[in-house]
């Protein structure tokens, strides 16, 4: 049970990572039409220079400058080659951040190199957030990393311990004072009020007047900013290295389509939901085969299509976003929350 | 339906003309699909090496499966992100045939396996293009790309057909021997891959003049008028999406019989993405730009590769400036060009060209060598810091290369920016000469 | 007889608001009916709830006696409804003889065929040059669509939706932004291309819709007030007190 509890918060935390990134990308979408294919390079950048910056200022300086630094760079990106392409259309806009992401990726191995960088979260991040503890008593939680003792076979009681890393707790609050944040500025500015606007409709928002070249720079920079803090918690969490940017780049764009494009609630519950998905089941070792046994069938090398059957659940788990994405787009084509089409 | 059309009035003059219609030769065609013939013909004699003779096998099969890809992206306004899942898969059953061949269990030729490559493309963009069609634009590449993961995901998963890590191997000189060709050597498999490389492009070009090829471009351009005048865009879509996995099957088919190894990367996203990639550098909107981005492919692929080790930080560099700048590719330079051509300019641009060309060169050389030497410290550092340079010795870690690889890019930039803003004055001036010539043409009809 | 275009109590609201609420419209086959209203009234929603471009909220839609309101767009154009929009919607990179000759397609027989030629097709590219010279545009077969003068674009507007033979044409304010004089030829246009049809045109112009209409209706907050020849609608005191009024009479004595 502790174990379950601990998967089940390490799906929402993937999760919550999963929501820095594509609530970044559906503000982009959202009020400019583009969708960043390089963003989950700038989520690497935001590693990488969280990495760099913690050795001149530390780790908690850097978590706030990494993110503008990023954000700033951004804004350059788009004033200098995403604004070009703006005239040829959403196709040209989508080919340019897709010739980025090689571009950044190319940079990043040619300035760190190959092999992923020990970019060491700071003490006060290290080691367990808190160890959920279960025994024959029930469930007990402590803060930290339970005492020398407590687990395993002591005095005749078996407890079991699991612990939560307090990287990825660390990462949940980011994430959820991001989503606090970004609530507040949606519904109690000015400028949310105009992005709200924006996010269902962005031709109207254009002809009330708005600086739209420079609210569009605003905006795109602000959104690879959001990608550069998830990078730093991602970073300090997972390994940084050049490959980070393809682990999570395609993810995010299941969970914008299965969300529902344009909108945050929406890539709210599809973060959370594809977060759950690729974490759940990797503990499941059944397959359908082991289903089919357990209801009295026999199943085995010999069946016919054995080789799908004999797939377990966690073998599968990396599939099953992409499978949902299918099953989305045939049965919900708008996504779970989405209004406008893409 | 009698009530839904009505008689129309119909001009006589032109009814009485409708009796003869005039169909002359178009003798210009004849000759480029003739030459286009000679070249495919001839040029494993003039490239006799085995590497020159690997990067022509490689070129012919890169041609069909970039026209394919160009049947979406050009011709339909489709952005895929996930074609190498067809053509990948298309090499899979390929490379299983040919073991069933060799084990005896089928008898097909081994000359016809690219068509079974073929086949399995057409069976899977059948079965997942029906979802994939349903939505357009940057819906329509995001399900590609999921698809493309969710592919090579499985791939991972199924090493009964996908080999595992190391793939699935074959040996292509099997069954009967077809009038003596077993395609053991080199030249026969060239010359196999130039078969179908001839008819697979004549056959992508005959679909540009159906009606359903006509009908894709209208979809390209308007995809809601097309519903009002009695087309469903999402059956033409996915129509088109099945012929372009069939010819992306057949390349796979072909890559498979050529290497007798396919691993999993042929579905991967590295490949769909080469595809994207080249297709727009050779030029999405004429016919023959993939021809010309698949060139380029291998060119970069194969050779570039060897040459440097940032060949991809160049080609991400160039792939943004084409987005840019000529976002029709090197097509549509060459279009442009051969239209100031035929009005009689050209000549006066060409001392312009060259010196555009040689600014640039300079300001690349500067560049490349700054390039060249970052990444020699970054990864080739253990084995010194000099390194070979088109001919010269720099030396990463002396101030003096970089002053110099410095010098000679800013002053390469400076003369490029000089000679940019005097050819663009001059384009400019031949572009408006042209447009009243047009005008002057009209006038005359 | 059964009505050309029929629409019973259609309504239809965009998340709260109601913009078509009850109209009834019934055109006899070869009438020429124009719909007329202050902005805002719902014409072109009329028109995009007929050729299926929306759903009707409630309500039917009847062509030739058979409901087409839930129908796809293409479905309703296959039975014989084209139409034009008020924008001109047209194949941007293909060619003014593409443009026409991709609308006559279907109603050909020719459907997805991949194993036939264009350049085969002769009735299709005869009936194309039929179209072309109907619309003037004979002269220009080769040129872009995007680079057709804005008049020529309307005028290959009206091509591509006539193109196909449909009996029942729908023309969504087909003269917006013409000159008087360009307006003037093009309401011949109209008329020579809509012999023997049934036509339903959106118009602001009074002299075209005086000019070119056997019956108006008067569409006024999403309903028909008056469905009337021009005479009866211009002395109905609830169009003029809905509309324009002193206006309507002004227009109506400059038209041709």
């Amino acid at each position: 049970m502790d174990q379950f509890l601990i998967n089940v918060l390490n799906g929402i935390s993937s999760g919550l990572l999963l929501f820095m990134l594509s609530s970044g990308l559906t503000l982009i979408f959202s009020m400019m039409g583009v969708l960043n294919f390089a963003h989950a390079s700038f989520y690497m950048i935001g590693a990488y220079f969280a990495y760099v910056l913690t050795g001149i200022v530390g780790f908690w300086i850097a978590l706030f400058l990494a993110p503008v630094a990023v954000g700033l760079l951004g804004a350059l990106f788009e004033r200098l080659a995403l604004r070009r392409v703006h005239k040829f259309g959403h196709v040209p806009e989508l080919l340019i951040t897709f010739g980025l992401t090689y571009v950044v990726l190319e940079l990043v191995k040619l300035v760190w190199g190959l092999s992923p960088v020990s970019f060491t979260p700071p003490p006060q991040l290290q080691g367990a957030a808190f160890t959920i503890l279960q025994s024959t008593d029930g469930l007990g939680l402590v803060w930290g990393a339970a005492p020398a003792g407590t687990c395993g076979d002591v005095a005749g009681r078996v407890v079991h311990c699991s612990t939560f890393p307090a990287t990825r707790f660390f990462m949940m609050v980011v994430a959820l004072l991001m989503l606090v944040s970004l609530w507040l500025l949606l519904t109690r500015t000015r400028i949310g009020l105009v992005i709200q606007a924006a996010l269902t409709h962005p031709e109207a928002v254009e002809a009330l007047g708005h600086d739209v070249p420079r609210v569009f720079m605003l905006v795109f920079g602000s959104g690879c900013a959001l990608a550069g803090l998830a990078g730093v918690a991602g970073g300090i969490t997972f390994v940084t290295e050049p490959a980070m940017a393809a682990v999570v780049g395609s993810i995010i764009f299941v969970v914008v389509v299965v969300g529902g494009m344009g909108s945050l609630a929406g890539a709210f519950v599809g973060s959370l939901l594809i977060g759950l998905l690729s974490t759940l089941p990797l503990t499941v070792d059944d397959s359908l085969a082991t289903l089919f046994n357990s209801m009295g069938g026999h199943v085995g090398p010999e069946t016919f299509g054995w080789p799908f059957l004999r797939i377990t659940l966690s073998q599968a788990a990396p599939i099953l976003p992409y499978l949902l994405l299918v099953l989305i787009l045939i049965f919900r084509p708008k996504g779970l929350l989405g209004t406008r089409e893409g | 339906m009698d009530t839904a059309v009505s008689a129309l009035p119909i001009a006589t003059p032109a009814a009485a003309r409708r009796n003869y219609h005039f169909r002359p030769y178009n003798v210009g065609r004849w000759i480029v699909w003739g030459l286009f013939a000679l070249v495919l013909a001839v040029a494993p004699l003039f490239w006799t090496s085995s590497f020159g003779q690997t990067m022509l096998i490689q070129t012919g099969i890169a041609i069909i499966a970039c026209l394919a890809y160009n049947i979406l992206l050009g011709q339909g306004g489709m952005l895929s992100f996930g074609h190498a899942v067809y053509s990948g898969l298309g090499s899979f059953l390929a490379i299983h045939s040919l073991n069933f061949i060799a084990s005896g269990r089928l008898g097909l030729p081994v000359s016809l396996v690219p068509l079974v490559g073929g086949l399995g493309g057409l069976f899977f963009a059948t079965l997942l293009g029906y979802v994939t069609t349903k939505k357009a634009g940057t819906t329509f590449a995001m399900i590609t790309l999921g698809i493309g993961e969710l592919v090579w995901s499985m791939s991972l998963m199924i090493p009964e057909f996908f080999g595992g890590e190391g793939g699935i191997s074959g040996n292509r000189v099997v069954g009967k021997p077809f009038f003596g060709i077993t395609f053991g050597s080199q030249v026969q498999v060239y010359y196999l891959v130039a078969l179908y490389c001839f008819a697979c492009t004549a056959l992508m070009f005959a679909f540009t003049r159906t009606p359903l090829g006509r009908m894709l471009n209208a979809v390209r351009d308007n995809p809601e008028r097309v519903e009002f005048i009695g087309y469903s865009t999402q059956r033409v879509r996915y129509i088109a999406f099945m012929i372009s996995g069939f010819f992306a099957g057949i390349a796979g088919g072909l890559a498979a019989v050529n290497f007798e190894l396919v691993t999993a990367e042929v579905v991967g996203a590295g490949r769909s993405g080469a595809y994207l990639l080249f297709v727009f550098l050779g030029g999405a909107t004429f016919f023959f730009g993939p021809i010309i981005g698949a060139v380029l492919m291998v060119v970069a692929l194969v050779l570039l590769s060897e040459l440097t080790q940032a060949w991809l930080l160049y080609l991400g560099l160039s792939f943004l400036f084409m987005v840019m700048y000529a976002p029709g590719g090197v097509a549509s330079l060459i279009m442009m060009n051969l239209r100031v051509a035929a009005f009689g300019k050209l000549r006066h641009v060409w001392t312009s060209y060259l010196a555009l060309a040689g600014t640039a060169a300079v300001m690349l050389l500067g560049a490349a060598a700054m390039i060249e030497m970052v990444y020699h410290l970054q990864l080739n550092i253990a084995l010194g810091s000099k390194l070979r340079f088109l001919g010269a010795t720099l030396d990463a870690k002396s101030p003096d290369s970089w002053f110099g690889a410095a010098f000679v890019l800013f002053t390469g930039v400076a003369m490029f920016e000089f000679t940019r803003r005097a050819f663009k004055r001059q384009w400019d001036t031949i572009q408006e000469e042209i447009e009243r010539e047009i005008k002057r043409r009209e006038a005359l009809v | 007889m059964s009505f050309a275009v029929e629409l019973v109590d259609v309504r239809k609201s965009f998340g709260k608001t109601e913009i078509i609420r009850g109209a009834n419209l019934q055109v006899r086959p070869g009438e020429r009916v124009a719909i007329i209203g202050p902005n805002g009234a719902g014409k072109s929603t009329l028109f995009n709830l007929i050729s299926g471009r929306f759903g009707c909220t409630s309500g039917e839609v009847r062509l030739h006696g058979q409901r087409i309101d839930g129908l796809a767009p293409y479905e309703i154009n296959r039975r014989g409804l084209a139409r034009s929009f008020q924008v001109s919607n047209l194949f941007t990179r293909l060619s003014v003889f593409e443009n026409i000759r991709c609308a006559v397609l279907w109603s050909m027989g020719y459907r997805y065929a991949f194993w036939k030629f264009l350049a085969d097709l002769d009735d299709a590219n005869d009936r194309t040059e039929e179209v072309l010279e109907m619309i003037k545009l004979d002269r220009k077969r080769d040129v872009l669509a995007t680079n057709l003068t804005y008049a020529e674009q309307r005028a290959l507007e009206i091509g591509i939706t006539i193109a196909g033979g449909a009996g029942v044409v729908l023309l969504d304010e087909p003269t917006a932004g013409m000159s008087r004089s360009e307006t003037r030829r093009f309401v011949q246009l109209i008329r020579d291309v809509t012999v023997g049809k049934t036509l339903l045109t959106v118009e602001h112009d009074m002299g075209v819709v005086f000019g070119l209409a056997d019956r108006i209706a008067v569409l006024v907050y999403g309903e028909v007030i008056a469905f009337d020849e021009p005479e009866a609608v211009r002395a109905n005191p609830r169009v003029q007190e809905a509309y324009l009024g002193a206006v309507l009479e002004h227009e109506a004595a400059g038209a041709h």
